[in-house]
Parts: structure tokens; sequence; C-alpha cells
């Protein structure tokens, strides 16, 4: 046996290559790319699992989402109205109310309910806009930032600016002031924290995009005729997406902080309660003396959702990235 | 916030060859930037509580009951029928000769106000700030350079509980515990009623309302600043010249001390730096919680009033604290990294 | 006394993936003042051995066999003894020297870090003299020393390198692909340097490449690996123009010499790639990508057989057949034949 095999090689750490889809209906470009996609999924999936406290984090997130979905069914949205509470104010855990009562009488254990659906659909919604916002931004700058004319560096320059400008000044402040300016409500609290944190995803969206413009599809699609609309959309962004999930996850994290913090400070609605709402109306309403509880329950709940969030942002990243590995 | 102020710092300190030459230009570039930014900011303030606001003159005088020649009086007052570049003008003309307006609350000036809280909040901040820095990088170095083992694992833990908790709501539980219930520490404020006294007693004094609001601080922040040396440690692991180090039969310690921690240091610093000025305005419910007479506690009670030039005067001084961190600490960074200094 | 003596060396990484052995026992010897060269592609293991030496492996590392230096066994020195061995007794020159230094240090102070280890009684001026003149010696000039690592061109820095590695006068250097990032001409500069150095001190060295023209030009004895063997031992020239294992000769051809035409037109590229170190192939592990290959290749245990004087080779082709005669016969075509190396 004399011929020359050829490499002996296998594959990398990843695994075996994808397998293709089985034999069928010819194979379309667009069935392929699906086929692979898929592949790819189930590949990250196994890759994910791997991580342990990525998958604790995921299936605390699962209940709290869970929870807050079936707000409604859980606990009465009676419980909030402080007209019907009949059961005494600031008052210890008991059989009736496992978590005790605020100052209103109503059940702590209700108003953490309910806060969990308000505060998760606040940090989510705030996150959305910040993201929107900072992808955009972080995209077209350096989309833009890498073309050689001139205009496109001024376009990613001033975008910078602006960025660096919102990454400047602190958000706190900025937050209270358009809440004040604008009105207090949960509204505004979103769109204050969507219009303050979307800088950082900005900065990073906006690298990652400058590293993708050197890849020779997009030169490719440029000498194709592609225009700037289609290399942003179907190029750029398909490929800065990874990341953007990664920070997206981790930016939720610090948005329900800072919505806390917003709703601590009284700039929240205090129809709706959020976690925040709660701690703050615990403060001025002398907590101390009464039910503890109701000052350490939502806190605990903040602690453990920002922590969920952060171990699921990190073992995503360490997925997209395994040098992250090990973190 | 944290991975987006990591990619700035690593621009900055990575790829960052001046592209001037000599120290002192590029000090002084720096420094016409940070100059720069500061009047966007000024921009910006002006954009936000005078042309924002529908009608300013309310917000000036938190009056809603204003008769039409009152009204009038106001504008002429504000200057604020004035076309819009020319109130820019006074704007930054007051600005620059420290007047900053009159307190709503109680009429005096905002200058006077910022000035007699400006020194409570250097205390609280700057004492946490070192105190945070010096354990929560130590805790970073140690973790770091031992990954996995039991010390990093726990303080890890630890820290991420620290990073994941709002800062008023340790603030509370402890003033409830220890001030409360256990009345170790005081239950707020920075002296006691009856001034405290002068001298060593007065020091002590201070010291003991000083504590939990420190304590509080100093908790929440060395989290964010362990977690990044941390990582920069961990990254600069992988290092060739650490193999290199360890080749010429340096000890582990010291190959951690004269190689690692050095190279790793260098990215945390612009890093801590840019955390440091957000930690001023991040000290606003801790100060409040504590009933700390800081900035902090200034511009919560003019939130609440409101107090529009207060709280205008405030947000000026936060955003200015961020701009001056930021400086300090690109200019530490070109001072101690070699590589950004061009010769 | 051997100055260096490999036994029966095998390094193991143990990996996520499983247990990799990079090194499969391996016996080598150097004498004092002998040059050897290590040839082979990326991977095959001959970095491992060079970190081996010292016991620079990381702690993932499972290594047997014996090293012994001057008689003594590297791999159960205790931890001082070996601290007193790296650099004073043998050092390395690292490759990529662009990461190998520490970029925030001055590299005058680098270079004398181990003489101030190992030789406490030396005064800090006395280290600095001794430091130019380690420079001069590489042809640097003695303000390098005050100069950081960014500021050095990469040919500049390799002699930084090799200032360094002789700072504590040791008895053998062990160069690890010292050119590989060098262009061509300060290649030759370089080399030259390294072996007029060696030569000068009476210091045993062991040079790490993957371009045999290299090597046959500087060492006195070459080695060849694969896939974590040697596959070919003798004197550098011989096994240059005249290898017996097939390996060795498609290296040897791999390396066209610039300005002989002869090689430069019939270049010989080597299909396939070099063998996982986790999946190595059964018998010779050659045999896959061997142009000659016999039925037995595959299944036979290879070792390092006598072929010629001084020389081993690791295949099938240098023993004697049954006829008693060698069978073995270099592939060739033609009459090309590598030519002289470059001096």
């Amino acid at each position: 046996m004399s011929a020359p095999a050829a490499g002996t090689s296998t594959a990398g750490s990843n695994g075996p290559a994808p397998a293709l889809p089985p034999a069928g209906p010819p194979l379309t470009p667009r069935r392929l790319a699906r086929a692979r996609r898929k592949a790819a999924l189930a590949r990250f999936w196994r890759e994910f699992r791997r991580d342990r406290r990525g998958m604790v984090g995921l299936i605390v997130l699962a209940v709290m989402i869970a929870v807050a979905l079936l707000a409604p069914l859980l606990a009465n949205s009676r419980g909030l109205n402080p007209i019907y509470a009949t059961a005494t104010p600031n008052a210890g855990p008991s059989l009736h109310d496992p978590l005790g009562t605020d100052n209103d009488g109503r059940s702590v254990l209700t108003l953490l309910i309910w806060g969990a659906r308000n505060s998760l659909l606040v940090g989510l919604t705030a996150t959305l806009i910040s993201i929107l916002i900072g992808a955009l931004v972080g995209v077209v700058a350096g989309h833009f930032g890498s073309i050689r004319a001139r205009a496109g560096r001024l376009t990613d320059n001033l975008l910078m600016r602006a960025t660096d400008w919102f990454l400047v000044v602190p958000f706190l402040p900025l937050a209270m002031v358009l809440a004040r300016t604008i009105g207090p409500s949960l509204g505004v609290i979103i769109l204050v924290i969507g219009l303050t944190s979307w800088a950082g995803t900005a900065r990073i969206v906006r690298a990652q995009a400058l590293a993708v413009e050197t890849r020779p599809y997009l030169e490719r699609a440029k000498a194709l005729g592609a225009g700037h609309w289609h290399q942003m959309y179907r190029h750029v962004l398909p490929n800065v997406m990874p990341l953007l999930l990664a920070n997206t996850i981790l930016t939720v994290a610090g948005t329900i902080l800072a919505e806390t913090t917003l709703s601590f400070l009284g700039l929240g609605d205090p129809i709706r309660p959020t976690w925040g709402e709660m701690l703050g109306a615990a403060y001025s309403n002398g907590v101390g003396t009464g039910n503890i509880v109701w000052l350490l329950a939502p806190g605990i709940a903040v602690i453990v959702v920002v922590m969920a969030f952060t171990l699921v942002g990190h073992a995503l990243e360490t997925v997209l990235d395994p040098k992250l590995r090990g973190r | 916030m944290l991975e987006g102020a990591r990619a700035a710092a690593e621009e900055r300190s990575g790829t960052g060859a001046a592209r001037s030459y000599g120290l002192a230009r590029t000090l002084s570039v720096k420094v016409l930037s940070a100059a720069i930014t500061l009047f966007v900011v000024l921009v910006g303030n002006f954009f936000l509580f005078r042309v924002l606001p529908a009608d300013p003159a309310k917000n000036l005088t938190h009056n809603s009951a204003l008769t039409a020649s009152q009204l009038a009086a106001i504008n002429r007052t504000f200057g604020l029928g004035l076309p819009l570049p020319q109130q820019f003008w006074n704007y930054l003309v007051q600005t620059f000769d420290g007047n900053l307006g009159r307190s709503f609350v109680n009429q005096l000036p905002v200058s006077q106000l910022i000035g007699q809280a400006l020194w409570p909040t250097i205390l609280l901040v700057g004492t946490s700030t070192v105190l945070s820095t010096v354990i929560g990088v130590w805790i970073g170095i140690r973790g770091g350079w031992n990954r996995g083992s039991r010390f990093d694992k726990s303080s890890t833990a630890f820290v991420n509980v620290l990073y994941a908790m709002p800062d008023f709501w340790l603030g509370m539980v402890l003033l409830i515990t220890l001030a409360g219930k256990l009345a170790i520490f005081p239950d707020g404020g920075m002296h006691n009623f009856t001034g405290g006294g002068s001298g060593l007693s007065g020091l002590g004094d201070l010291l003991w309302h000083l504590t939990l609001p420190c304590l509080v601080l100093t908790l929440v922040y060395l989290a964010e600043y362990s977690l990044v040396m941390r990582s920069s440690l961990i990254d600069e692991l992988k290092a060739d010249y650490l193999l290199t180090a360890r080749a010429k039969g340096l000890r582990d310690d010291l190959v951690r001390r004269r190689h690692a921690v050095p190279n790793a240091l260098l990215p945390s610093v612009t890093l801590i730096m840019l955390n440091l000025g957000f930690v001023i305005s991040g000290a606003i419910t801790t100060e409040t919680v504590f009933s700390w007479p800081g900035l902090g506690r200034l511009s919560y009670v003019a939130l609440n009033a409101p107090d529009y030039p207060t709280l205008e005067g405030t947000f000026l001084l936060f955003s200015a604290a961020v701009i001056v961190a930021n400086l300090i600490g690109d200019l530490l960074l070109t001072v101690f990294d070699p590589r950004v200094r061009q010769a | 006394m051997t100055l260096l003596e490999l036994r029966d060396l095998t390094v193991t990484y143990f990996t996520e993936g499983g247990p990799v052995p990079a090194v499969r026992g391996v016996n080598l010897s150097l004498e004092a003042g002998q040059t050897l060269g290590l040839a082979g592609e990326s991977g095959c293991g001959k970095s491992t051995i060079a970190s081996s030496v010292l016991r620079l492996l990381p702690l993932s590392a499972k290594v047997t066999g014996q090293i012994l230096f001057n008689g003594e066994d590297v791999l159960t020195m205790n931890w001082g003894r070996l601290r007193a061995v790296r650099w004073a007794g043998a050092s390395i020159v690292f490759q990529g020297a662009l990461h190998s230094l520490n970029p925030v240090r001055k590299t005058g102070s680098q270079i004398a870090e181990p003489i101030l280890l190992h030789e406490p009684g030396v005064s800090k001026e006395a280290a600095a003299r001794r430091v130019t003149d380690l420079l001069r010696s590489v042809g640097l000039p003695a303000d390098r020393a005050d100069s950081y690592p960014h500021e050095l061109s990469g040919g500049q820095k390799q002699r930084v390198m090799i200032a360094m590695a002789l700072a504590c006068s040791p008895n053998l250097i062990i160069a690890d692909e010292p050119t590989t990032a060098l262009d061509v001409m300060i290649q030759a500069q370089v080399l030259n340097l390294i072996t007029g150095l060696v030569s000068d001190r009476g210091i045993g060295m062991i040079m790490i490449s993957h371009d045999l023209s290299v090597l046959s030009a500087t060492c006195q004895r070459l080695a060849v690996m694969y896939a974590g063997r040697i596959v070919e031992e003798g004197p550098a020239h011989q096994v240059f123009t005249d290898a017996r294992h097939p390996y060795a000769e498609a290296l040897s051809w791999a390396f066209p010499i610039i300005g002989d035409i002869k090689t430069r037109m019939s270049p010989r590229g080597l299909p396939g790639d070099p063998p996982d170190p986790a999946a190595v192939p059964s018998g010779c592990s050659f045999h896959p990508r061997c142009a000659v290959a016999q039925s037995q290749c595959s299944t036979r245990d290879m070792e390092l057989w006598p072929a010629g004087e001084g020389r081993w080779a690791a295949c099938v082709r240098v023993l004697p057949d049954r006829h008693g005669e060698s069978a073995a016969g270099p592939v060739k075509q033609g009459n090309d034949q590598p030519g002289e190396a470059v001096k």
C-alpha cells in the first residue's frame, strides 16, 4: 500500500462537522443555509449547556419570567389596591401573608409578584430601546467609518462624539433631570434609561463592525453593487449579532439596577409597583420598626435576577469567544 | 456599562500611540479635549434646562400661579425672551462667574449650597474610593493569579453578589440592623446634634458617622474594581514575557509583582478612573439613605422640591466630575504606560 | 560529563479533549561546547522539549523520563535548586521576541534582572556595566539599555534576547526559533552572531527551527522530529544533503536555497498535514504521507536504527534487507540535490 493518504487530522475541539440535511428534495441554497443555521444553533446550545453557571442563571431567569407572565394567576391584582387591603399594616410574615404587609396593609408577596412583572417589563423595554439605538449607531458608524471617503469618516466621527457625550454624562443626574422635566412615570423611566445607556453598546458594536468590514465577502458585495443599506443590514449586522446578544443580556442586568434606583428615588409610578418602588416606599415609611421582610424581599429579588442575567450573559460571551473561558 | 468602558479603555491604551510628539504636547492635547467636552456639557445643560422645558419660567420660579406682569418680569430677569444664542452667552458668563442662580427652597445662592455640600461628598467618596480601589485590586490580583482556587471561587461569588446589589438597599439593611436595632452606629447625618465637638473627639464623631455610608460605597465599588483587575490579570497571564521571567529563575510572587501586575494595572487604571467620575453621582442614593449632607443629598432634595436651579447646578458639577476624572485617568495612563508616551 | 542528556523524555498535555502526547520517548545528548539543531514542523514537540529542559511547562503537562543537566535530573530537583539552574546554568532565547520582553520595563533592567537575581553580591552599577558589555557584544549601542521594547526593531529585540540569555554566562543556551520572525538579511546577521558568541565562549547550544537549511549552516549535529519522536539524527551537513528518513528529506527540500536555480525550480511540497498529536498513526507515524511507505510501515514499531557513522534514522529502509544489503537509497529524481546552504 503505497498511495499516500490525505491528511489525517481530525476536526478541532468543536466536535464533528455539522451533518448535512438528509437526502430528500433537491438542496436549494436557502435550504442549505437553513440547515447550516440549525446545525450551528444546535452546536451553540450544546456549548452553552456546558457552562454550569450559565445554566443556573438561565433556569432562574425562566422561573422569573414565568412568574412575571403568570402574575394575574398567582396573585390577585386587587391586592395591589390599597383600598382593598384589610390586613394589619406593616405586619410581619403570617399564614395569610407569607411575606407580611406593607404600610398600607397590602401583601408583600402580591407586590413582589407584580413587581417582578413590572420590573422585568421596564428592564426589557428599556434595554430594547438602548440596544436598538446602540446597534444602529454602532453599525452605521462602523460601516461608514471604514469607507475611505471623507464623508464616511465624518459621519463616524460625529456619531462617536455624540456617543462620547452620552458616555461622559452621569446617568443618574441626567435621569433625574429628564424625569423631573417630563414628569414621573414608568414610560419616562424606560425612555430615560434607554437614552442614557446605549453608548456602551454603540462602542462595542462599532468595534465589531469595523472588524467585520475588513472581511472579504463585504468587498465582494460592494463589487457586486450592494448599496450601503444592503451591506449594513445583510452583512454587517448578522455578524455583529452574536456579540450584540451577549451585550444585550448584560445590559438588562444594568437596566434593572438602574430602574430600581430611579423608582427608589420616586420617579416611577406608585400605582404600578416595581421592586424599586417597593424599596422606595419602604424607605419613606420607616420600615425600620415594622416588617423588615418588606425591605429584604424586593432587594433579594433584584440581586437574584441581576445575577442571573449576568451569569447568562457571561456564559454567552464565553461560548462566542472561547478565549474568555475560565473567567 | 462596564463592557463599553472597557472597549473605550482598550482603544485608549492599546493602540494609543499619540500622533503628537513630546509628553507636554500630549498632555495639553488631552486637557484641551477635556475642556471641549466640558463645553459640550454646558451646551447640553443649557439645552436641558432652558430650552427643553415647555415653560422655563415656571421651572425657574417654581410658581404655577403667576400673573402676566410677574411672568414678564421674570422673563426679563432671566433673559428668557432674548434670542437663544444671547441667552446661551449670558448663561456661559454667569456660570463662569460662579453665579448658578438661587435655590427655590431657601433663596440661598446655589453656588453657596454646592460649596457647603462639596466637602462632605469629597470626604465620603474619596475615602470609599481609596478603600475600594486598594481592597478591590488586591482581591482581583489574588483571585486572578490563583484562578480556580478556593479564594478565587469564593471571592468571585461574593463580588458578583455585591455587583448585583442596589447600593441603597445595602445601606438600608445596614442602617436598620447596625444603627437601628443594634445601635452601634448613628442613624444618619454627619455630626451629632450638638455639633460633635472640636479636635479629636470631633474627629472621632465624624468617623463614627462616616463608617456606615463609607462601608456601603466601598463594598459596592470594590466589586467592580476587583472584577476588572481580575480579568485584566487573567489576560496578562497568557503573556510570553511571563515565561521569560520564570525562565530567569524568579520566584512566583516576584513574577507576579514585577511583571504581571504592572502590565495588568494599566488598563485597569483607565477603567477605574472612568468609574470614579460616576461614583460621585452614584453616591446620591447612599447619601440620601444616610442623610449625609453632600452633593448627592442636595440633588435628591432638589429633585423632590423641585428646585431647578440647584438641580441644574449639581448636574453641572456631576458632569464636570466625570470629565475631570476621565482626564486624570488619561493623564495617569500617559505617565505610566511607556507605549502611550512617544519620545 | 555530558552537558545535557534527555532519556526517554515523554511529555503529555492533559487538555479538555483528553491527554495529548506531545513528546514520545525522546533521547538526546549534548556535550559541552557542541551545537545541536532540532528540526521539525509546528506541533512536532520541539518547543515542548525546549520548555521542559528548565521545567517551564504548564501544570497540566505530565513529564516522565530524565533530563540530566550536568548529571543532575532537572525533573527531580527541588524548587530552589531549579531556580538557581534557570538562566545561570541554562538559558533560553525565546522566539517571537515581540512579546517575550516586558513592555513596561526598560531593556537594560530586564537584562540586569537575572544578574542581580543569581549573583547577589553584584552591585547595581556593576550589573549596569555588564549590561553595557553584553549589548556591545551583540552589536547594540549601550544607550539601548534605556529603551523600552516597543522602541526597538525586530532584529534589535532579538539581539536583546540574546544578550539577556548570555547575562549569567550559562553553560547551555536553547534558541527556540530565534530568527523565524525576522527578515532574511537580519536573519543571517543574528545567526552569525549567535554562532560566533557560542563558539567564542564554549557554550553548548540547541537551536530549534523548522528551517533545515539554517540549522545545517549553524549546528554541528542535526536531529529531525516528527509527531513527538526523533526520526533522524546525525552530522548536520549529512542529514541535510543526504537524509535517510523520507520526512527529513522532504523537509530539506522544502527550503529552496536563494540563488540556487535548481532548488527553486523544483519545490517539493509534502501532501497532507502533520498528524493530530492526539491521534497519531500506528507504526511509523509518517507512513500516511510517505511516498515510499511499505506494508510493514503501518504496523511495525519504529526505532532509531544506525544509518551510517554517527547517524541514526527511524526508517525501515536503512535496515539491511534479507540479502544483507542496505535497502536504503534516498528518493531522488534525476540528479537534483539540495545545494550547499548559504553561509
